[in-house]
């Protein structure tokens, strides 16, 4: 049977910087993914094919999208007449009001909300991670143990644990020692994000911490270490063996949507037993005509291919015009690639339109003169509504921000690491 | 001004064998993921028709199944909405549907409750796209007690299996043919009306206590002289699939053709239909797709050819699927060959296996193994 007496909240607030232009006007949670999917689907997909119904969504950064996408929560089956799915954004009080400052301040802020329902246990997730688990798993654990908390972790290759929150764990997996970002890691073993917490326990640590002027009010930063270093609960890791990405960088979300045309990928869309649910627009099956070739991708519904199509996600009611050859790209809803354009390493964002003969991920590889930290790889991205001249000739590692219109376009060869954004901003 | 509509979904068809051995005409599945009764219900809805109710009676689990609560086609209403209207039992007794007129006479109560002027009759076997409001228009300009939708037709329909209407220059209707050995012109009547809804019931109560069954035959043609029933002319595309299999196969190959396409998926609004949560389909790096239409939850690994591919289908490595609809949940498994075929849901044909149709589609019923 699945956990009763469970609330989830999830951690969709974040902007998610390190994907550039597609994270620059809606939150990372609702950048599209796979085909036809919003990264926070994964997510609510798990809560509800594990059982939870009561769910909360913290929002904050550009909320607009991520809370239409969510609604009240008719395909995840969370229009409920008890729990369902709610959109928490920071409010305001009588006596203060603030943004949400961290993680943890995020769920304090929430506290009541969580009281409504008096659970025995809180599961916190982020909205930004793609991935199939049944949180009953971690749940049964939790509970197995005896724990204060519980924390799903995988192990990482030493040289990527920088990025991650690093467990040392005893024998039994009671974690003894946690490490925020190190710079040198003791250990493989990362966070994924992914809290269990007997409720109780955790509101008040929370208003401790919320007490406390030093404290940054965040579960990696300051909640998980004040727990194990003032000895104040128990808390284990739960390893987690299938698949999991946090796609936070322009590299890996392109690389994770490209992993899901290949034969068989491991996270696997078509298993009837762990359904991912979203919200789509209505749209008539895909439509390949005669002058079509399409090889290891994605075609979504709506979408119409005259061109070629190699290793790439298309998105719904995508036009794929004569001639047009496009290779290791994802291309979002409803853009428009016009005759003859050739498309190599590119995101394309939703409602673009790529002119005649375009060429796209043209040269060799140079750094980006907008932002290498950002910016540092082959993959050329291109913002929503944005508008590519005819014949114009992008190389690698370009941006083009969101709403460009032709007349951005100071000339039309755009040499590998430039950029163009709209005039208007 | 309101509207009732009314979709006719009862009919057993005769000509499309197996095929409504399980599922009412109406619940046919057509191009892909839809319905027949999608386009007729999602006409009503996008042209601002807020309570429809479905007649039904043959066999209609696989239609109430899709149609639900109606929520696709946001019927799922406090007031109005989606009404199944189904035969009942009743002190009286219990009675079959006998006809049309019978089936909206048994089901007064829904025109007397409400609180609609007019009543839009259509039928679930029709697959077009129109906007009603330009039929409403029409029928208040000519002050017609009736509107019937008419439309000529070419060669390519069977003249002899509709009704054929006389239409005088101002599109006064004064005779109509029913099913004609030699028909006399060629403009047909598409078996949808408008018509006012305290005049038609009047109709039903004068004439279906004596007889009457059919709304055509038994009720309009009788009063062609005393009603002025006038004739909207539809020139947009229009099948009526239950007519035959061939017609079946011929309007789910008539979605390959671009202008089709556009008139039946984005002209006058879009078709509503169930929604299913599958995947985005793919192709792998052996698949070879042609001139064809493929749905989500689709995994194709072989080639496939002027075909209409459902949701969930698996073409596997190395199989050949050409001039066919594959529905639902159906595998072509490795070597496979289908030609000319219509293959129901869920079947399964064996590796090496062959179908080659040819004029006569061969058709496989649901679940069949080959």
């Amino acid at each position: 049977m699945f956990h009763q007496n469970v609330v989830a909240l999830i951690l969709a607030g974040g902007q998610g910087t390190r994907l550039g232009v597609l994270t620059e006007r809606i939150a990372k949670p609702a950048v599209p993914f796979g085909g036809k999917f919003r990264i926070i689907d994964f997510t609510m997909s798990n809560c509800v094919n594990s059982g939870i119904y009561t769910i909360g969504v913290l929002t904050q950064y550009r909320p607009h999208i991520l809370s239409k996408h969510i609604g009240i929560g008719k395909p995840w089956d969370l229009d409920r007449k008890d729990g369902g799915v709610v959109i928490l954004p920071p409010y305001q009080g009588s006596k203060e009001s603030d943004w949400y400052k961290g993680t943890a301040n995020a769920v304090y802020q929430n506290i009541e909300f969580v009281d409504m329902y008096d659970p025995e246990y809180v599961v916190i997730l982020s909205g930004d991670h793609v991935y199939a688990m049944d949180y009953n798993d971690i749940l049964d654990y939790h509970i197995s143990k005896d724990a204060d908390g519980t924390i799903a972790c995988m192990e990482v290759p030493l040289e990527e644990a920088r990025r991650f929150g690093i467990m040392i764990t005893d024998i039994d997996n009671e974690i003894v020692e946690f490490q925020e970002k190190p710079k040198e890691p003791k250990g493989n073993l990362a966070s994924l994000g992914i809290y269990v917490f007997n409720w109780k326990f955790l509101k008040k640590i929370l208003i401790e911490d919320e007490k406390d002027p030093n404290s940054s009010h965040d579960f990696g930063k300051d909640i998980i270490p004040k727990i194990i270093y003032n000895d104040l609960g128990k808390l284990y890791a739960f390893r987690f063996e299938g698949y999991w990405k946090d796609v936070g960088t322009i590299k890996s979300y392109w690389e994770s949507n490209l992993e899901l045309t290949r034969p068989l990928p491991p996270l696997n869309l078509y298993d009837p037993n762990w359904k991912f649910y979203t919200q789509t627009e209505e749209m008539p099956p895909a439509f390949v005509a005669k002058s079509a070739i399409v090889e290891n991708s994605l075609v979504s519904e709506g979408s119409e291919i005259e061109g070629q199509v190699f290793d790439s996600v298309i998105f719904q009611g995508v036009k794929v015009e004569r001639g047009v050859v496009i290779k290791n790209s994802v291309i979002m809803t409803k853009t428009v690639i016009k005759e003859g354009s050739k498309i190599e390493n590119a995101v394309i964002a939703e409602n673009v339109v790529i002119g005649k003969g375009a060429v796209i991920g043209e040269g060799e590889y140079k750094e980006s003169l907008l932002d290498p930290r950002i910016y540092n790889s082959e993959i050329t991205v291109i913002g929503m509504n944005a508008r590519i001249p005819d014949e114009a000739v992008l190389g690698k590692n370009v941006v083009i921000g969101h709403d460009v219109k032709e007349k951005d376009f100071e000339k039309l060869n755009i040499e590998s690491g430039e950029f163009v954004l709209s005039n208007r901003e | 001004m309101k509207v009732l509509g009314l979709i006719l979904a009862g009919g057993k068809s005769d000509h499309l064998g197996v095929l409504t051995s399980k599922r009412a005409s109406a619940a046919m599945p057509i191009f892909g993921k839809y319905r027949a009764i999608d386009f007729t219900l999602s006409n009503m809805v996008n042209s601002g028709i807020v309570k429809v109710g479905v007649l039904t009676q043959y066999n209609p689990r696989s239609l109430m199944d899709h149609l639900g609560s109606g929520k696709e086609w946001d019927l799922d209403r406090k007031n109005g909405g989606l009404f199944i209207l189904q035969p009942y039992v009743s002190p009286e007794g219990s009675y079959w549907y006998k006809g049309t007129a019978d089936a909206i006479y048994q089901n007064m109560t829904l025109l007397r409750r409400g609180e609609e002027d007019f009543v839009l009759i259509g039928s679930g076997d029709h697959i077009y796209k129109i906007d009603f409001g330009d039929v409403f228009r029409f029928h208040f300009h000519k002050g017609a007690d009736v509107t019937l939708i008419v439309k000529d037709l070419d060669e390519s329909y069977d003249l002899t299996r509709y009704g054929i209407v006389q239409m005088d220059e101002t599109g006064r209707i004064h005779n109509i043919e029913e099913k004609p050995k030699n028909p006399q012109g060629e403009t047909a009547f598409l078996g949808i009306y408008f018509i006012n809804k305290y005049l038609l019931m009047d109709l039903l109560y004068s004439f279906v206590p004596t007889g009457a069954t059919d709304l055509l035959l038994d009720v309009i043609m009788p009063n062609l002289r005393k009603l002025k029933v006038y004739g909207y002319k539809f020139d947009g595309y229009w099948r009526n699939i239950k007519k035959s299999v061939y017609e079946y196969y011929r309007t789910n190959m008539d979605i390959l053709n671009e202008g089709v396409r556009k008139e039946l998926f984005y002209k006058n609004g879009k078709v509503y239909t169930k929604l299913k949560d599958l995947p985005p389909p793919k192709f792998t790096g052996t698949a070879v797709v042609e001139n064809s239409l493929i749905s989500d939850g689709t995994i194709i690994t072989g080639r496939v050819k002027n075909s209409v591919v459902f949701r969930g289908v698996k073409i596997r490595a190395g199989a050949i699927v050409e001039n066919s609809i594959v529905m639902e949940g159906t595998v072509i498994e490795e070597g496979a060959v289908v030609y000319n075929a219509i293959l129901d849901k869920e079947s399964i044909v064996r590796e090496e296996k062959k179908i080659i149709g040819d004029k006569e589609i061969l058709v496989f019923e649901k679940r069949a193994v080959i």
